[in-house]
């Protein structure tokens, strides 16, 4: 009954948390890595001491390909982002690097080839919506009183929007402080959040629906209120141990899917936050709009 | 009672044999030698995509405007079979050369997908992939029987030239108009018939007058592919080849021959080269993530969920052990991706496992009567929650799976699997294990185990 108790303030944190993040994304915004907007990133390294970022500025500048930017990487290495450039000019630049580098990795992505991968993340994230959507509405058909089964499935969409709105609002605050862009793996990370944490919510909203069927409670508060006593030490549980697996994967996993990993944790754990703290409380709330109207 | 403990057994020494099929078959594909053959548990490696193995993806775009909408697949099979005969060249272990065809999601371009696993020299690789198709008709070479000098050669050496036994005409596939497969109305035989253009069909009639019992070998990318001897001369450009062919290998050559006459132009609009170093690297820190995310997860388990978290830490290891060998036996390829879709995928198969526990605590709580009936119904109850909250999950894979790269599709696939096994493990494996433990009185110390987190044993026992 806590929740319930405060369900105003709760509903308002993550409000605010929510605005924060839109107010993040769009003053710092998402910065595109070359997989959508096409280009090219070499990653060289020096087996000695690495020369000064201007001495390879100038080396690769009358190549002419064109503006650059080139950033440290670890101890020994530098990423060189570009246009989109042909194997030639690759080869022109290495050789002009001299003896002392090997190439560490290098990909080259053609425009149209930038421009697909945005329409295919665009259409997959609908279609995962609409999936979601659809199946939420099915599981919940049977539910109509006191609030309608479509209700249900709003909310849950709601609390899908916010966990991941926020998670996309961490990830722009670190992309403006870091640089780290917006690749493939974001694109997964953001439908793979969709996915798992609407089970969570649905996991809540089961055991209100099956005290409604019981009858247990007086009260459609009280329902929602001691349903989510029975079981939020379950969805914590359930969580952490993802969150576990995806911490591990952060701190001990390959570099490239460190910030994946790191976007699932804050999904994994608003995804929870929200089908405690922030579907419940609306629930309650739309049923008391509901009830305010009918009287 | 015995059949569910003998059933448990069985269960065990599945899960024993799978770990050591996974371990072995690591071992011993490690132990080959370069140039060895994978025979038996050696053939069975884990499949590693190119950030993990390092090597090279290529995205060609085939310009498919002067060919028909007809032959269109015909000709993308054609240019992939000499793009791959090509590859072959190099010795590239396990090459992928793959169509993608334009369709809604591809902005309706025709794609051919090279990936060459552990190929470093990229350029080199890319310079001969990037011819088009040659196609040319070569004259037996008289002189071939000739005894030839030898010659000792400046460093000492005996020099002996072996001529070549065909040598090159005018005639070559840019004459050629089309290919067709045809069947010889007599004899039924599967033939190749080709049509010159007007310049091709002098030259051809030119080449057969003067070859007639002689062989003229037709040479695709510099490898004869057929070696027929002229019966007369043929005027009007119009010929068959037969030489006793399968159906299948006349159609094949009905294809190479359109691909040498209609080059289907390629250009590369894509490439990816990953450094050997950084594949083992992703790898190792994989594999390292995994085992301190199992051992997390195992060791939560058990202090939580004591008794009932002991099962579910050895109903995981069976888990990890059916998807290992899944990866092996079907193959996965497995990214970096794919691999945190596994890591992931072992917290998702708690999950289950959880549920089931939370339920079986929640019925032992409202005082039921003994323990074996609070499992019983918590499973049942617990069922329901399990397979509505993975659906989800499985939307989402699937629809990542359809619309996915190969890297987005390598983590889909693994994703899904790991949560269709995970359910299954779970509400089988556990519940059997569950069971053949027997417990049925309820005191204080089986409150105890079957308790969880700070919960004591006297709020279960009412």
């Amino acid at each position: 009954m806590f929740i319930i108790k405060y369900k105003k303030i709760f509903v308002l944190i993550s409000a605010v948390l929510v605005t924060l993040s839109i107010a993040s994304m769009i003053i710092f915004g998402l910065n595109l890595g070359i997989d959508f907007k096409g280009g090219s990133l070499l990653e060289i390294e020096y087996t000695s001491v690495r020369p000064e970022q201007e001495i390879i500025e100038d080396t690769i500048k009358p190549l002419g390909i064109g503006e650059m930017l080139i950033q440290p990487m670890e101890d020994n290495g530098y990423s060189i982002k570009t246009r989109d450039i042909t194997d030639n000019e690759r080869t022109n630049i290495l050789e002009s690097l001299g003896n002392d580098v090997t190439e560490k990795s290098f990909t080259s992505i053609g425009p149209s080839v930038g421009a697909e991968l945005v329409r295919k993340s665009l259409i997959s994230f609908i279609l995962v919506s609409l999936g979601i959507i659809f199946w939420i509405a099915f599981s919940f058909r049977k539910v109509s009183k006191p609030v309608s089964s479509w209700k249900y499935g709003l909310i849950a969409i709601v609390s899908l929007i916010h966990d991941i709105i926020i998670p996309v609002g961490v990830f722009s605050i670190l992309s403006h402080f870091s640089g780290v862009e917006v690749d493939t793996l974001f694109v997964v990370a953001i439908l793979t959040i969709l996915g798992l944490s609407v089970s969570d919510t649905i996991v809540v909203f089961d055991r209100i629906r099956e005290n409604i069927r019981v009858g247990h409670f007086k009260t459609f508060e009280e329902t929602v209120g001691r349903s989510i006593n029975q079981v939020y030490i379950r969805s914590i549980a359930t969580s952490s141990t993802v969150i576990i697996a995806l911490l591990a994967l952060v701190f001990f996993g390959p570099s490239s899917t460190k910030i994946f990993a790191l976007m699932l944790t804050a999904g994994m754990f608003f995804g929870t936050y929200s089908s405690i703290f922030l579907a419940s409380p609306l629930l309650v709330i739309v049923n008391n709009l509901q009830e305010k109207k009918v009287k | 009672m015995a059949k569910t403990r003998i059933t448990a057994l069985l269960i065990l020494l599945l899960g024993v044999g799978l770990g050591i099929f996974v371990y072995k078959s690591e071992i011993r594909h490690r132990n080959l030698g370069p140039e060895a053959t994978a025979t038996g548990l050696a053939k069975y490696p884990f499949k590693l995509g190119l950030d993990l193995s390092g090597g090279t993806h290529l995205v060609y775009k085939a310009d498919v405007s002067l060919i028909d909408s007809t032959e269109l697949k015909d000709s993308m099979d054609a240019l992939r079979d000499v793009i791959e005969r090509r590859v072959n060249v190099f010795g590239v272990s396990e090459p992928i050369v793959q169509v993608q065809n334009g369709g809604f999601s591809n902005a309706s371009e025709e794609r051919l997908i090279v990936d060459l696993p552990g190929v470093t020299d990229v350029s080199k690789a890319i310079e001969m992939i990037g011819q088009t198709p040659m196609l040319d008709f070569r004259t037996e070479n008289l002189n071939k029987d000739k005894p030839q000098e030898a010659k000792i050669g400046s460093d000492g050496k005996l020099v002996v030239q072996a001529p070549e036994p065909f040598i090159k005409t005018d005639l070559t596939g840019r004459f050629l108009d089309k290919a067709i497969l045809e069947f010889n109305q007599s004899t039924g035989e599967a033939v190749v018939s080709l049509q010159f253009d007007a310049e091709g069909s002098l030259l051809f009639e030119k080449i057969t007058k003067e070859n007639i019992g002689k062989q003229v070998a037709i040479f695709l990318d510099g490898e004869p592919i057929s070696v027929p001897t002229v019966n007369e001369a043929i005027s009007g450009g119009k010929a068959q080849i037969s030489g006793n062919f399968t159906p299948t290998e006349a159609k094949l050559l009905v294809g190479r021959l359109n691909s040498g006459a209609l080059p289907v132009p390629i250009s590369l609009i894509s490439t990816q080269t990953i450094g050997p170093s950084l594949g083992t690297l992703a790898t190792t820190a994989g594999v390292k993530a995994a085992l301190i995310g199992f051992l997390a997860i195992a060791l939560f388990l058990m202090i939580w969920y004591r008794l009932p978290g002991m099962i579910a830490v050895i109903a995981l290891s069976m888990y990890v052990v059916i998807m290992l060998s899944l990866f092996k036996l079907v193959p996965v390829t497995l990214t970096a991706a794919g691999i945190a879709g596994f890591i992931i995928s072992i917290g998702i198969a708690v999950d289950a496992n959880v549920l089931i526990f939370e339920r079986i605590k929640e019925e032992l709580r409202s005082g039921a009567d003994n323990i074996p009936d609070s499992i019983h119904h918590g499973f049942k109850r617990a069922w329901l929650s399990v397979r509505d909250s993975n659906i989800s999950s499985i939307i989402t894979a699937i629809i990542l799976f359809w619309f996915g790269t190969s890297l987005i599709k390598g983590f889909a696939l693994v994703f899904l699997i790991g949560v269709l096994i995970s359910m299954i493990s779970a509400i089988s494996i556990t519940r059997i294990f569950l069971y053949t433990l027997n417990i049925k009185k309820k005191n204080k110390l089986t409150s105890f185990l079957f308790g969880s987190g700070f919960s004591n044993a006297k709020t279960i026992i009412k």
